[in-house]
């Protein structure tokens, strides 16, 4: 059984599926973790100390980063095999099927938008948090401790244009989650003609919320610098 | 009526194929597009040019033979329909029509709007059958099925196999297709007996053929003349993986 | 040389027949089955079938279709269903009223033992369908449903929504991989047999053309069987598929075999009408409308002429203003009449001059009762597809005005002559389904086709063929490398080359056009002496011109459509000739056969048992000579031949 898990289209949609499914709940609890940071810096510091240089949260950062790896391999793979599926020739006129969602027909574009956007992320928190805590180090190049999550946001939120490549950056995960969520129950095989409407639904609540919990806080930090901490 | 056709013309399977342009008039808006094929085709034949080959036979939208990539739709701009019942009132009078063959790497072209799709017949030829002999059956009312689930198989079983999904599909992916029958033996008991079978026979033999990898676009669902439901590929997955649990 | 022809009719009670003679005929050992090779040609119904079940029993077969898959055959165009004797409905039904409207509804021109035989597998043809996977329409508990069709008074069609046909041969289609995937039948696609090869007397083999490299094949064989279907393409528009043609038979005809009444066409009354003369086929409404639809044509002439000019619509003409001419005329039977006496009703009103479009060939085909009656949803439960495939065609929505229907050609019983085990006077030839004569006399009921190809192809000449094989287990392989072959090839090659040098100024279409024209002006639904003698005439003359002024573009080493038509319109301007000749032959009217001359006083079709009672066997006997005439007399032992009587 292992093999056709790289043998057989269907695995290798399987593998897809679980690794996204992964995915998006790590997602979740990322944006929720946000959040706290709207209400409370001391909480959200709280979690960061948590998820420091522990070993449960290296083994978690491993497993994600494997994650999001197979993922990536994965749908590369699936992409070239596609491709090579479709052959050399191409149609003169090709058209947007009635009922088809943009966002299904470019899920590799909008991935690597997201990867990004991540590696992005990574260069400005990751590598200034647990990176730096790895190292031994106690303050980061920003001259903040490790730990200190809540005062980090409120550095990098408080430049315009990273506030707006982030909301590049969530859009992009909107538009990827909106088909990948149903998609990946679809590929399960939880679907049917009752289903399906449904679970396009959830998606959409999926991918909305996750949109809206990423992108709010980076809003709302950056309002808050333009008024110099006064509220 | 008045038209300017685009039609790919390829002389075979190993020849380079190119759009060639014809022009069509006083053709009646009630005239099907094959019949209006069909009076292109007499008039090239009257000036000593080869006719443009098409598959078609049935006429009646029943027998799959049909095809062609019509302005970015397979089967034509209408939904739901073969070629052979588009009619020519559904176009503007004037308009240019490009007409190519379907693309797919599994199904090469044989002659100009002609492919070959025997890698469907393949497909089904791995599994998509149940294994009864003649005269070794029971009763026909020996095993009652409820009607919604006959209706359902019935819903699957409308396949034609004229080839639109994969030739639709972005990724050249023939799911709808396999789908379609393995759904519609696994609503009925008799074809359930050998349904975990089936459905990894039929899905090696589609990924050995070329067929891409689905990605739930769902294009497929949108251009099958028979309106065929993605939802039968989520129970091909399902039955495959739930046979690939079990070995 | 006249045929003897001995039909192999078993001796016995007419419901022993059939048993007794599988107890009689030889087998063939599993040892020995392995050794003998089959050709099937044709993959409809009877060919699928028959190739898969012959396969199952371990026979080497070869099939072949000329499209790309056999799938495509055209009984998957058949809508409505397909009878069976089960008598599910509690409704008095038995094998033996199957047989007896069968018999009757051909108006006794059929064999009594070969319809008793199919009446008798009816059941499990059903059983095996259900078996196969195949989604049959259902009731509520389950149990499989029925519906009524043209000729019986009994509910026995089983169905899948308007897809039987469909369904039936993806059964078949699906035994036929099965064996394909086991290795016992091998599939050739794109070919098309272009000759019979008969050696010793025995057939041996065939001729094929591959349709994408124009390659000549041989394949030799123990035994060949045809089924192919019918030529109803002779009259160039009819229902049937494009490439549905005759050619096979004929070739079987022009090698030695006898052709059975080949003027025995069925028009099909619920076509949607001719509309203009750039068409290139018709489209069938399929016969199950007429379980709930009421066809009509307006009693007043002026309503007549306020339709054509279009200030009046269909729906505006009351009620009492309508004629409901079937119901009028067939108080028992109503709108199911069988289909020969619908269409002649409906060319009688047109004839009269009631018909109701602007050609004045068409009748009405209405719901507005049973919309009433039943409501629109159970309406559209039932014949959804068929409405919108109505209004996709017409552009008029049939639930608010009525279909326009009109007659069109659809079936042909007539076919190779056969005898009780399929075999045609060519000893290993063999001919199922549509392709051969037997078992609709001269006018099939509707849900019998698709019986007779089932019936053919799974559980009759499956035995029957061992007979004549059981003779052959000392055979060797059969060669192909033969002067018997060498001949054929050569003719057919020599026939090709001769299609593409004419270089003429006429397209193979325009010749089929007016060889329809011709047909159904003068051999289509009234035929007179006169007509027929001309339509000879005519033909001949036709005949020449294509063999003179015919254009033939592309080469024979390609894929070449033209050339494909070429080759089988050579045959219908034989075949149309031989259907002529039939029909003046026979001075008599039955089932679909209508001669002007005999008719009684009501205008039915008048029978004359006491000169035809027979099945014409015509012999071909050489390029425009005429054919000799054989007859094999029916015998009516076990069934009153009555005038055929649906009013009361």
């Amino acid at each position: 059984m292992g093999c056709f898990l790289t043998n057989s289209s269907l695995g290798r949609k399987l593998v897809m599926s679980i690794s996204g499914c992964f995915l998006v709940l790590f997602l979740l609890f990322h944006m929720s973790m946000n959040v706290v940071a709207l209400i409370s810096a001391e909480g959200y510091n709280m979690i960061c100390g948590f998820l420091g240089a522990n070993w449960y949260a290296l083994v978690a950062t491993a497993v994600l980063a494997l994650g999001v790896l197979v993922h990536f391999v994965y749908a590369f793979w699936l992409t070239y095999q596609n491709r090579k599926a479709r052959g050399n020739v191409r149609y003169a006129v090709t058209v947007t099927e009635k009922g088809v969602d943009w966002a299904s027909k470019n899920m590799l574009v909008l991935g690597i938008i997201v990867i990004l956007g991540l590696a992005l992320h990574m260069t400005h928190f990751w590598s200034k948090m647990m990176l730096v805590e790895l190292m031994g180090e106690h303050v980061n190049s920003e001259g903040l401790a490790p730990t200190d999550g809540a005062a980090l946001i409120r550095v990098i939120f408080s430049q315009w244009y990273n506030v707006v490549l982030y909301l590049v950056w969530f859009a992009a995960l909107w538009f990827h989650l909106n088909h990948g969520v149903w998609s990946m129950f679809q590929t399960v095989g939880w679907a049917n003609d009752t289903w399906l409407p449904r679970l396009k639904l959830v998606a959409k609540v999926v991918s909305g919320l996750i949109f809206l919990g990423f992108a709010v806080v980076a809003v709302v930090f950056y309002a808050k610098s333009l008024c110099c901490g006064c509220c | 009526m008045n038209f300017t056709l685009k039609i790919w013309r390829q002389k075979d399977a190993h020849s380079k194929g190119e759009f060639k342009e014809y022009k069509v008039s006083d053709i009646s808006s009630d005239t099907s597009f094959l019949e209006m094929l069909d009076i292109l085709n007499n008039d090239l034949v009257h000036k000593g040019e080869e006719p443009v080959a098409f598959d078609h036979d049935c006429r009646e939208g029943i027998c799959g033979m049909c095809s062609l990539h019509i302005d970015g739709h397979a089967h034509g701009p209408s939904q739901a329909v073969t070629t052979c019942q588009i009619y020519m009132r559904q176009f503007k009078d004037g308009a240019t029509i490009t007409v190519e063959p379907w693309r797919s790497a599994a199904f090469p072209v044989i002659k100009d709007l002609v492919v070959n799709r025997g890698a469907y017949d393949q497909i089904l030829q791995a599994g998509g059958y149940v294994s009864v002999r003649t005269n070794s059956v029971p009763d026909g009312n020996a095993i009652p099925i409820p009607q919604a689930d006959a209706e359902e198989s019935m819903d699957a079983a409308a396949c034609v196999g004229c080839g639109a999904c994969a030739a639709t599909c972005k990724n050249g992916s023939a799911m709808l297709f396999v789908a379609a029958r393995v759904s519609s033996l696994a609503k009925l008991p008799q074809g359930r007996v050998e349904g975990a079978r089936r459905a990894k026979a039929m899905v090696a033999k589609m990924d050995e053929l070329g067929f891409g990898n689905c990605t739930n676009t769902g294009a497929c669902q949108a251009e099958c003349p028979k309106g065929i439901s993605i939802a039968h590929i989520a129970r091909l997955n399902r039955e495959f993986l739930s046979a690939k649990l079990e070995d | 040389m006249a045929f003897k022809l001995d039909s192999k009719i078993p001796a016995g009670e007419l419901a022993q027949k059939w048993s007794n003679h599988k107890a009689a005929i030889k087998v063939v050992s599993p040892a020995n089955k392995r050794k003998l090779d089959i050709i099937v040609v044709g993959t409809g119904l009877g060919g699928a079938s028959a190739a898969a079940s012959l396969g199952e029993l371990g026979y080497n077969v070869k099939i072949f279709c000329i499209q790309d898959s056999p799938r495509r055959a055209h009984s998957i165009a058949a809508q409505g269903g397909i009878n069976a004797a089960k008598n599910y409905q509690n409704d008095n039904d038995s094998v033996y009223r199957l047989f007896y409207d069968t018999i009757k509804g051909g108006d006794y021109r059929a064999r009594e033992a070969n319809v008793y035989r199919l009446a008798e597998v009816s059941n499990l043809i059903i059983d095996q369908c259900v078996a196969q996977g195949v989604p049959f329409a259902r009731e509520y508990g389950g149990l499989l449903a029925n519906r009524s069709f043209g000729g019986a008074q009994v509910s026995r069609t089983f169905y899948a929504r308007g897809q039987t046909g469909q369904q039936l041969l993806l059964g078949a289609y699906a035994a036929l991989n099965k064996e394909i995937h086991n290795g016992s039948v091998k599939s050739y696609t794109r070919h098309e047999m272009l000759d019979i090869v008969v050696e010793d007397g025995e057939a041996r083999g065939i001729i094929a053309r591959n349709l994408v490299t124009g390659e000549i094949e041989r394949h030799g064989a123990h035994a060949v069987v045809i089924a192919t279907g019918g030529y109803g393409n002779v009259f160039f528009l009819s229902t049937n598929a494009m490439a549905s043609n005759g050619s096979a038979a004929f070739q079987c005809y022009r090698k030695g075999a006898g052709f059975a009444n080949p003027c025995f066409t069925q028009i099909h009354p619920t076509c949607i009408p001719v509309h203009g003369t750039q068409q290139s086929k018709l489209t069938l409404m399929s016969e199950s409308l007429r379980n709930d639809g009421r066809i009509w044509v307006p009693k007043k002439m002026e309503d007549v002429e306020a339709l054509r000019k279009g200030t009046k619509m269909p729906s505006d003409i009351a009620e009492e203003d309508r004629d409901y001419y079937l119901e009028r005329r067939y108080p028992a039977f109503g709108n199911l009449v069988p289909r020969d006496v619908a269409s002649r009703a409906a060319k009688e009103r047109c004839d009269a001059g009631y018909g109701v479009n602007e050609t004045g060939l068409a009748v009405f085909l209405d719901f507005k009762t049973a919309i009433e009656r039943l409501g629109k949803e159970v309406i559209e439960k039932r014949y959804g597809n068929l409405f919108d495939m109505y209004k996709e065609i017409t552009d008029v929505n049939p639930y608010e005005q009525p279909m326009q229907i009109f007659p069109a050609v659809h079936y042909t019983m007539g076919g190779i002559w056969v005898d009780y085990n399929l075999m045609t006077t060519i000893p290993g030839l063999y001919a199922i389904g549509e392709a051969n004569f037997s078992d609709h006399g001269a006018n099939r009921l509707g849900a019998s086709a698709l019986m007779q190809g089932l019936a053919d192809g799974y559980f009759v000449l499956p035995y029957t063929i061992g007979d004549y094989l059981a003779k052959k287990i000392q055979a060797p392989k059969v060669s192909t490398d033969t002067p018997a072959f060498d001949e054929a090839e050569k003719a057919v090659k020599a026939k090709i080359e001769k299609l593409l040098s004419i270089n003429g100024t006429r397209s193979v279409d325009d010749i089929h056009r007016q060889l329809g024209l011709i047909m159904w002006d003068n051999v289509g639904m009234a035929r007179t002496k006169e007509s027929l003698e001309k339509a000879i005439v005519e033909i001949a003359a036709l005949r020449k011109e294509f063999w003179k002024n015919v254009k033939v573009v592309g080469t024979a080493d390609s894929f070449n459509v033209e050339l494909e038509k070429a080759l089988r319109l050579a045959d219908f301007l034989e075949l149309g000739e031989l259907m002529a000749r039939d029909a003046l032959n026979r001075e008599e009217s039955c089932g679909g056969h209508f001669r002007s001359e005999h008719q009684t006083e009501e205008g039915e079709a008048l029978r004359h048992d006491d000169k035809f009672a027979y099945a014409a066997v015509w012999e071909y006997k050489g390029e425009d000579v005429e054919p000799e005439l054989t007859k094999e007399d029916l015998v009516y032992e076990f069934t009153h031949r009555a005038q055929r009587n649906y009013k009361d």
